[in-house]
């Protein structure tokens, strides 16, 4: 097994795992982490398919990652904010589960 | 200027109406103004184009809506029947809101309402394609929402619902048939004779279905059985609305529809060929008759009135449903004579309640002493629906039944003598108990005008409708009686 | 075809950069805030029109940022799908600014917040229409997402920080889907270009994953049923203004990033799926509009609605007709425009009577004129009665169907349309009725009282002369939004 499908394997991993913990945990916080674990992979999977051909790794998908990862610390400091500002108001960690309630 | 003349005939009430809606509740002169003004310009407005038309004028106007798609106005002879019919009728119908309404709150949405209830109706009138047909008959709808649920009482907001469901799902019903014609013609313009009679051999299954879905869909409007449930609730509109609603503006767009879709859509001969015209004709006949049983045993005045135009209405889509020029005339000619017989009759059901708080019919003995005029211009209506010569209805039914004997159907002769039997059975009844019975000690809810009956703008629209449908049986030889207007009318549809 | 690079800065980089600017400032001078934010509200609306007259003058438009085309560089792409929708944006953006002038000077909501967040989200939304490569889609869906979200929190309540959490969750678990898609694309054909992965795209697995995972990304956050869940508690808690550019907007803009993707990328994969997501779309028609029914709040009966109205826009996957695409389309300008317009209503009626419950809306009718038309225009258009741009899109829509005999949809379209009149005559009958409590009336300002009724009448007036939005529609557009069908 070549090293660049072992990455690609492990970003898949890691995404499924954070997938995993953003739909069973109802902690606000480990939702975040989730998809921070997730999006790790995906950014991991990005880099492992950079190494198209040859030995010279393709930049483009790296600036892909630099990007991906402004974007991910931005969202969840978003994501923490709110998640502060939630629980002052309500006192909870956990999301209501009933959607409909008004 | 042609092009004009038809979008300003449907601006004379459309821009009153939406000035009315911005003023402000107690600019009462301001309002009577516009509506008045907006109705006499109307009138003369229509006057001008029955002239022009008469001349030998094309009237046309055509907005593009879609690619191969536009909206169309035209003034043939139908349309100009119905403008006609409309526009007295809104004229009188205004003078009498404006009376009825004198002291009531929300006039500015009331009126406002009621002028764009008389645009679509007009707008239905004057279409020139099914498209155009449709629009100014969904807005129909939306316009006289507010009208029914005027009131605001709880009742007033149901029976307005009841109405939405099936004129909403009547609307649908006609939308799919439109398009579905739209897909299979590529056309939509009403012309003579219909335009479906080059598809007759590979879609005639698709074209029956249609039929039923445009019928349906008119039908609901029309109130033809079993579509009808929505009219009597109705009932809980102001008078004028009543008035409106089912002597001018919803029952005859819908009934004016199946004329359309008969005459200018499919074409009698090939509707005929379809064999959909029979099972159209039994349907209103059983309307007829079934109208008329529902209206013997009601006591609220209004829902009897309600009732017997169940049972009117549907004579016209019966003349339509006879394959043969006489009956067809009789059809469209009852499109005015119904129309001016049941405002009368409605405007004095109003002027009984308004006056003295009669509602229903048990409380209505010995009314003719207290309010004669009123009881005669009804009485003058009662005896048209029932068919007495020379009155209005009775040209309608002579020319129904000669009509039916024409196209071989005798069968209708009897629907039409045991539809007269039970109007005289619902009608004269009251006519015995207004006139001849005792006068009770007090009535209901008594208002006094001092010498008068009731207040004159209350009174001057019936006994001007009731005059009305007296003229038009009388004078249905002249030459711009709405008979001879029918006869043209039919003329087109049936002379090669 | 244009090709230009270098000074001066052509239109549809404007387009971009005004909002962009615009925030900015109001970021720098939240005091100034209102006026800047008009300011750039207008400047952005005429850079638009600008683009417009270039589009109709010149045809598509391509342009390479600094003369840096993809994948490093940015390259722009508008055509006439891509300039609807910057005009329908426009549009309801300016509204809704105008409308934010009066909402915000009486609302406990944050309004300092509002001004740069909205015009950071309309930087986004602009970007994403005229992104020419699928990166560059992902940072402005990233950009457009994150303002909408921190625009609901806005609200500050409880419901609305809940619906704010849930839509990030949603948004950023879409925005990865999509991104995972992205690098598969590039690793299989080397470029992010969407034209050129248009000419390469063939049947393979990694092509199938990436479809797959894209389109559920943009089905994700376009809200189709059953991905809706996340839809109503957001847009129901927002602030009104905000409430009317999410409906409107930006769940058009994850719509019109799946179909960029459909026809330009996919087109030689993606049929086979058409059904499942026609199928999907005639289920949210019906759920969502009974349960916008069952609601007993007007702006989760609002919210409810736009589940069930995004439904129609899935219709045409399965339709697969010119008219169809057309009438899809359609649907998107005209919903937007209603249910902007009808967000901003309901909000004037939560401003008027301090709650909306629906059974006790007490006489709005004629307490609330010019709010209370807004919300029937707006209603008039949802339901597809004519004259209104809903009219025109079903018209469409139910062309297509019959013409192919497929009744199934047709039916659907019936129901839908019925069921949207049940929904909305609801509301408009007690807004008739006296109330049992009567309440007190605060005072509604007379911008937010026009503008929603300015909004609602341009739904009504879409549907006359229909054929110059599909005219221009048909400017560079897919081969299959033109021409007939095989």
């Amino acid at each position: 097994m070549s090293t660049p499908l072992l990455y690609a394997l492990a970003g898949v991993g890691l995404c499924l795992l954070g997938l995993y913990g953003l739909i069973v945990y109802a902690h606000l916080l480990r939702k975040i982490l989730a998809l921070n674990i997730m999006g790790s992979g995906v950014f991991l999977i990005l880099v492992a398919l950079a190494r198209r051909s040859g030995d010279s790794p393709d930049p483009v998908p790296h600036a892909m990652v630099i990007t991906g990862i402004v974007v991910a610390v931005s969202a969840t400091a978003l994501a923490l904010v709110l998640l502060v500002r939630f629980s002052a108001a309500t006192g909870r960690n956990q999301l209501d589960d009933d959607e409909h309630s008004p | 200027m042609n092009a004009w003349l038809p979008l300003l005939v449907l601006a004379s009430s459309l821009v009153p109406g939406l000035i009315i809606f911005a003023l402000k509740e107690e600019h009462t002169r301001a309002r009577i103004a516009l509506n008045l003004g907006g109705a006499v310009i109307k009138l003369v407005l229509v006057g001008v184009m029955v002239w022009g038309v008469f001349q030998g004028q094309t009237y046309e106007a055509r907005l593009p809506l879609l690619p191969g798609l536009e909206l169309a106005l035209q003034a043939d002879a139908l349309a100009l029947l119905f403008v006609v019919l409309s526009s007295v009728l809104w004229l009188v119908t205004t003078i009498y809101a404006i009376g009825y309404l004198e002291d009531s709150p929300y006039r500015s949405r009331f009126f406002g309402f009621f002028s764009l209830c008389v645009t679509s109706t007009v707008g239905v009138a004057l279409s020139g394609n099914l498209i155009t047909f449709l629009l100014f008959y969904e807005l129909l709808t939306l316009s006289t929402y507010p009208l029914i649920v005027h009131r605001a009482t709880e009742v007033a907001r149901r029976a307005a619902k009841t109405y939405l469901v099936y004129t909403l799902a009547g609307g649908a019903l006609l939308l799919v048939g439109v398009v579905w014609l739209y897909t299979l013609a590529g056309t939509l313009s009403f012309t003579p004779r219909g335009f479906l009679s080059g598809l007759e051999t590979q879609h005639s299954t698709a074209l029956s279905v249609i039929f039923v879905l445009l019928i349906a869909g008119f039908g609901v409007k029309a109130a033809i059985l079993p579509l009808h449930g929505w009219l009597p609730k109705a009932m809980v509109a102001p008078a004028p609305v009543s008035a409106l609603l089912h002597a001018v503006a919803v029952v005859k767009a819908g009934a004016f529809g199946i004329v359309r879709v008969v005459h200018d859509v499919y074409g009698v001969e090939f509707a005929d060929s379809l064999n959909l015209l029979m099972p159209l004709a039994i349907l209103a006949a059983a309307t007829i008759l079934y109208g008329s049983v529902r209206a013997l045993y009601q006591d609220d005045l209004k829902r009897r009135l309600a009732y017997s135009t169940v049972s009117q209405v549907s004579y016209i889509a019966l003349g339509t449903a006879i394959a043969g020029p006489v009956a067809a005339i009789g059809g469209i000619v009852h499109l005015v004579h119904q129309g001016l017989m049941k405002i009368t009759l409605f405007f004095c059901a109003g002027n009984l309640a308004e006056t003295l708080g009669i509602h229903k019919i048990s409380e209505m003995d010995g009314v003719g002493r207290r309010m004669p005029w009123t009881m005669a211009a009804f009485t003058l209506g009662a005896f048209g629906m029932i068919g007495v010569p020379p009155l209005a209805g009775f040209i309608s039914k002579w020319y129904l039944g000669l009509g039916a004997l024409e196209a071989g159907q005798g069968w209708v002769i009897w629907v039409l003598v045991g539809s007269s039997l039970l109007n005289a059975a619902y009608f004269l009844p009251i006519l015995y108990a207004a006139w001849f019975k005792a006068p009770a000690t007090h009535w209901p809810h008594e208002r006094s005008f001092g010498r008068q009956e009731t207040a004159w703008m209350l009174l001057l629209p019936p006994v001007l409708t009731a005059l009305l449908s007296l003229a038009v049986g009388l004078l249905a030889n002249t030459t711009f009686s709405p008979l001879q207007w029918a006869v043209f009318i039919a003329s087109l549809e049936f002379m090669p | 075809m244009i090709e230009a690079s270098g000074t001066p800065l052509p239109w549809i980089v404007w387009v971009i950069l005004l909002p962009l600017i615009g925030a900015m400032l109001c970021f720098l001078w939240p005091r100034q805030g209102k006026t800047l934010g008009l300011l750039t509200a207008l400047a952005t609306l005429l850079a638009v029109i600008a683009l417009y007259f270039q589009l109709l003058d010149g045809g598509v438009i391509r342009y390479a940022v600094g003369g840096w085309g993809a994948p490093l560089g940015i390259a722009l792409y508008a055509d006439g799908l891509s300039m609807l929708m910057l005009l329908m944006s426009a549009l309801v953006g300016v509204g809704v600014s105008l409308y934010a002038l009066g909402y915000f000077k009486h609302s406990p909501d944050n309004p300092a917040g509002f001004w740069p967040l909205w015009l950071l989200m309309w930087t986004g939304l602009n970007g994403l229409f005229v992104a020419g490569d699928i990166f560059n889609l992902y940072v402005t869906l990233e950009l457009l997402g994150l303002s909408a979200v921190a625009l609901v929190a806005l609200a500050a309540s409880r419901d609305a920080l809940g619906g704010a959490m849930r839509y990030l969750f949603v948004s950023l678990l879409g925005s990865l889907c999509y991104l995972i898609g992205v690098a598969l694309l590039y690793h299989a054909y080397g470029t992010v270009d969407i034209a050129l992965l248009g000419t390469l795209v063939e049947r393979n697995p990694a092509t199938h994953v990436a479809l797959g995972l894209m389109v559920v990304a943009m089905l994700l956050k376009s809200a189709l049923f059953p991905l809706h869940f996340w839809l109503p508690p957001a847009h129901a808690s927002a602030p009104a203004p905000v409430s009317a550019l999410l409906s409107a907007l930006v769940v058009k803009a994850s719509f019109y990033l799946l179909l960029r993707l459909w026809f330009d990328v996919f087109s030689t994969v993606s049929m086979d799926l058409g059904m499942v997501l026609g199928v999907l779309g005639a289920a949210a028609i019906v759920w969502g509009s009974v349960l916008a029914l069952r609601q007993t709040r007007l702006k989760l009966l609002v919210a409810y609605s736009t589940v069930a109205q995004l439904g129609y826009l899935f219709l045409p996957f399965a339709l697969l007709s010119p008219l169809a695409w057309q009438g899809g389309v359609y649907f998107v300008l005209s919903h937007a425009l209603a249910k902007a317009a009808m967000f901003m209503a309901a909000g004037n009626i939560l401003a008027f009577g301090g709650h909306d419950r629906i059974a006790d809306l007490d006489r709005v009718a004629q307490r609330l004129p010019i709010t209370m038309t807004a919300f029937c225009l707006a209603g008039v258009s949802l339901m597809g009665l004519p004259p209104s741009g809903g009219f025109i899109a079903k018209w469409l829509l139910l062309d297509a169907a019959l013409s192919h005999d497929q009744w199934g949809w047709a039916v659907m379209m019936m129901i839908g349309g019925l069921l949207a009149a049940a929904y909305v005559f609801k509301v408009v009958g007690f807004a008739f009725t006296q109330a049992d409590a009567p309440h007190d009336a605060q005072p509604v300002s007379p911008f937010m009282e026009w503008s929603a009724l300015a909004l609602a009448v341009c739904a009504i007036l879409l549907g006359l002369n229909a054929h110059y939005p599909l005219e221009l529609l048909a400017i560079g557009g897919p081969v299959t939004f033109v021409s007939p069908s095989p």
